[in-house]
């Protein structure tokens, strides 16, 4: 259904007008030219296209734009708006990517997950990580990052 | 908005490339400065080459160059891509070491069809192997050349300077020195080398073998790099493609009556391609799911159970051996204990998270193209071929690549892009689902291997006659000292037989390598076993090659082996093999879930030598991922078919590995700085099927003579 979607978009009110059925990850990657946030599924399973909405992960392939009417939502590049976050820090101290496509959903996931669970123990980070696929097989340096990001006091929201 | 692949190129801004140039226009385009061109191989037969497949748009009787541009940086040119495997770190430390720069003065262009030389692909762990040598050849030259301007302007004798950071100064005066910048100044200088100029050696290396992280990491983790999916240009339109439901299927009838309705949907068919279109990409696919068609399907019989008598009736005649020495009948005769197994392994599929894409800009009979490729030389022909225009009007700009494996060689997206690009009249992206991609993949060929072998009742093996169906003969030929040996390869990881296999296959990340390790070391181990010796110890009994035997120590020391005859009940595991020149070694630590079946690689440690790691970090991380990657097709990974229609179209019945699977992994480089550099980015996947069929068997006395190694096949070996 056409509509006027109204939303808070890194940091900034978002008004658009548009059918409010399609899925977020098109409306951001085409209407708002966020191409941050990728496709890599379709159906959920993968993980690339993961931004927050109220804090929380979300695939966005799978969230119609009606949903985050009046939400606050922030993709990978919201992230670094006023500078690096520390876990990006940290992905490039540990060099936790290979090609970097699923990079982005790595960390929105990650970064969920320090927000709720500032301290994570590695079960709890391997389980916050199961839905987000690695081809490459930079598992083991994402892991890492995500560890040393949980133990710098800066990590959590960025304001 | 930015602009396209600004993340990318750092330094194009000032060079606009554009379609046919001479010699002249084309150092004009680069920008001035010293530029060295280095031929490798016959000048002649590469411009004979160029010139076969149409022209290239510049000169071609090179296949590398540097420039040294007039600010002091330095520019490395490569038609190789970055696609996760670090070139785009390593090679400028490649340059930076033998031109005598400080690294971080070194840009890179990758992949550029109109800037960079001529580039086969990027596949079979190259980049540094094949690739490097050239580029350092270059630099070396081009520090010749600025010690000799340098001559001449300091006005000293060549023999009294030396070259250092960007720098040439006055070895007994050092105060007497001139940049770089200050050499190029106002100058465009052309050299060309033939004769090898000297390369440093690995003892006076300060760039090469130090750790490097990854130069683009900061635009990966911020969402700034650009892959081609993320290109935007105005008026563009986001292409949906129709899928059949099976290969070979032929379209009856077709009703876009319903998917035209949508506002904005555009329904192209042109011959066997039917796409929907549109500017959002989204519509685009739901219109395209409103497409009524009807096909009739083709019967094979074939699934994926039975593939492998089909395949095995079908084979291609053996070629010329591989290797072969001694006599295998007295070999036989030697035996004290024969053997005789087979080895099957199924298809799998690459599954990169990012998917075929591309896009296509055609305007005024020239092409722009951006691609997610391996080959992007390749697909510039394609793209010519397939609009009609010569190779020279189509310029391929590289994106960053969300990873190939081997199969994104192939460019199906791309010339899909361009036939609807020029039948709309506007700029077509393709991107594929991911049930496209599964579809349309050139899966990892199903192969055989059976191996008859014997040994002494000391564990001396002594004939080894070995026979590889539809994988090729890569890491096939066994380093073992054995007196009577045979090899054959019947056809290779191309396929073999093109009217064997059901679909297309292909190349998937060291192909071959990993059918034919799981086999040999697999078969390695069932004899070390029946001697009842150690399998380290049994193997480095067979083994005189030194190297091999020390990469073997070398992880052995790492995991902390100690001695015991399989099956011990500890589910430990080794394989050791040869990847082009690389050696790995590997030992794995599993447990197995005896009612379910399920495996847990609970370590793995991975020693490497590949002569000398340019970028020690880079490679510890390709090791990593080599390994974690490698898990997958050992325990998961399978295509299911049915006649010529694929089973598993997303990652919910196709499993890779995630993070619940992770080991603890550990690394060991190695260098032998008296060998070659050799490649990378692939040798350590190679023992992954090996070294965990070894392990379980150690674990349970349960041998898996099949690939994947699924819970329902664990299981079923066990009783």
């Amino acid at each position: 259904m056409q509509e006027t979607i109204q939303f808070q978009l890194n940091g900034k009110a978002v008004r658009l007008d548009v059918d409010s059925d399609r899925m977020l990850l098109w409306v951001l990657r085409t209407d708002l030219g966020l191409t941050g946030a990728k496709f890599g599924c379709g159906e959920g399973y993968c993980g690339a296209c993961t931004v927050l909405v109220n804090n929380e992960a979300v695939r966005s392939c799978q969230t119609p734009v009606k949903t985050v009417k009046g939400k606050t939502v922030v993709t990978i590049e919201g992230l670094s708006m006023s500078g690096l976050h520390p876990l990006q820090e940290a992905f490039i101290k540990h060099d936790a990517t290979q090609c970097g496509f699923c990079t982005p959903g790595m960390v929105m996931t990650a970064y969920s997950l320090l927000l709720t669970n500032p301290k994570p123990s590695q079960k709890e980070i391997l389980n916050a990580m199961e839905g987000n696929l690695c081809r490459c097989g930079s598992h083991t340096r994402v892991l890492q990052a995500i560890q040393t990001a949980a133990a710098s006091a800066k990590a959590g929201v960025r304001k | 908005m930015s602009e396209p692949n600004d993340s990318k190129t750092p330094v194009v801004d000032e060079i606009q490339a554009s379609a046919t140039l001479n010699r002249r226009e084309f150092l004009k385009l680069l920008g001035g400065g010293i530029i060295v061109f280095v031929t490798v191989g016959d000048a002649e037969a590469l411009f004979q080459e160029q010139a076969r497949r149409g022209g290239i748009g510049y000169p071609a009787d090179f296949n590398a160059y540097l420039r040294i541009g007039q600010n002091g940086r330095v520019t490395c040119f490569t038609g190789k891509i970055e696609q996760g495997q670090g070139p785009m770190t390593a090679l400028p430390q490649m340059l930076a070491e033998d031109l005598e720069v400080p690294l971080d003065s070194v840009d890179i262009i990758l992949g550029d069809t109109d800037l960079c030389p001529w580039d086969m692909g990027t596949f079979g762990s190259q980049c540094i192997r094949a690739f490097g040598p050239v580029l350092r050849a270059a630099a070396a030259e081009a520090r010749v050349v600025l010690t000799e301007l340098a001559s001449e302007k300091l006005k000293v004798p060549a023999d009294e300077l030396q070259a250092k950071d960007g720098t040439i100064f006055v070895i007994k005066n050092p105060a007497s020195r001139v940049t770089y910048a200050e050499l190029a100044q106002g100058k465009t200088i052309e050299r060309h080398v033939t004769v090898k100029p000297p390369l440093k050696k690995p003892a006076e290396f300060k760039v090469i073998g130090k750790p490097q992280l990854k130069r683009e990491a900061k635009d990966k983790i911020t969402g700034k790099a650009q892959y081609a999916g993320d290109i935007r240009l105005p008026g563009m339109l986001y292409a949906r493609v129709l899928r059949p439901p099976a290969h070979g299927a032929k379209l009856k009838k077709m009703d876009s009556g319903e998917a035209t309705k949508l506002g904005g949907v555009q329904v192209i068919q042109d011959g066997d391609l039917i796409a929907a279109l549109h500017p959002y990409p989204d519509v685009a696919g739901a219109a395209l799911a409103l497409i009524k068609a009807d096909y009739d399907l083709p019967e094979t019989g074939l699934d994926d159970k039975n593939i492998f008598d089909h395949l095995m009736k079908n084979a291609p005649p053996p070629g010329k051996p591989v290797a072969e020495g001694g006599n295998l009948a007295e070999g036989a005769k030697l035996a004290a204990t024969s053997f005789d197994e087979t080895y099957l392994n199924s298809y799998v599929a690459h599954s990169t998270i990012e998917t075929h894409t591309a896009l296509v800009d055609f305007k005024d009979g020239k092409a722009t193209v951006w691609a997610s490729t391996q080959a992007p030389f390749r697909l510039k022909d394609e793209i010519a071929q397939t609009l009609g225009i010569p190779s020279q009007n189509v310029h391929v700009i590289m994106p960053f690549v969300g990873a190939g494996f081997g199969g994104k060689t192939r460019n199906t997206q791309a010339v899909q892009a361009a036939r609807l690009a020029k039948l709309v009249g506007k700029p077509v992206q393709v991107a594929w689902t991911r049930e496209d991609e599964f579809f349309n993949d050139t899966f990892r060929p199903a192969a055989i291997v059976k191996i008859k072998s014997g040994i002494t009742n000391s564990g001396q093996i002594v004939f080894w006659d070995y026979e590889v169906m539809y994988a090729g003969n890569r890491s096939s030929e066994q380093f073992y000292s054995i007196p009577h040996h045979r090899t054959v390869a019947r056809g290779d990881w191309g396929g073999g037989a093109p009217s064997a296999h059901p679909f297309d296959v292909g190349a998937w990340r060291a192909p071959g390598s990993n059918t034919n390790v799981f086999a040999r070391e697999s078969q390695i181990d069932i004899m070390a076993a029946k001697a009842g010796i150690d399998p380290l110890e049994f193997r480095m009994m067979n083994l005189t090659d030194k190297r091999m035997q020390r990469i073997l120590k070398a992880v052995a020391d790492k995991f902390g082996w100690s001695p015991a005859k399989a099956p011990s009940g500890r589910g430990v595991g080794v394989s050791c093999a040869d990847y082009n020149g690389t050696y790995v070694a590997a030992m794995a630590e599993v447990s197995v879930d005896k009612s379910s079946g399920r495996i847990q690689v609970k370590r793995a440690v991975c020693s490497h030598d590949s002569g000398v790691a340019v970028n020690p970090e880079g490679m510890a991380l390709q090791i990593e991922g080599c390994l974690t990657m490698g898990m997958g097709y050992a325990l998961t990974e399978e295509v299911h078919f049915k006649g010529r229609q694929i089973l598993d179209l997303n990652f919910d019945s196709y499993q890779i590995p995630r993070y619940s699977w992770l080991p603890k992994i550990e690394t060991v480089i190695i260098d032998s700085p008296e060998l070659p550099i050799s490649g990378g980015g692939e040798p350590a996947i190679i023992n992954m099927g090996a070294v965990i069929a070894n392990a379980i068997f150690d674990a349970t006395g349960a041998r898996l003579f099949q690939l994947p190694m699924t819970p329902e096949r664990v299981k079923a070996a066990l009783k």
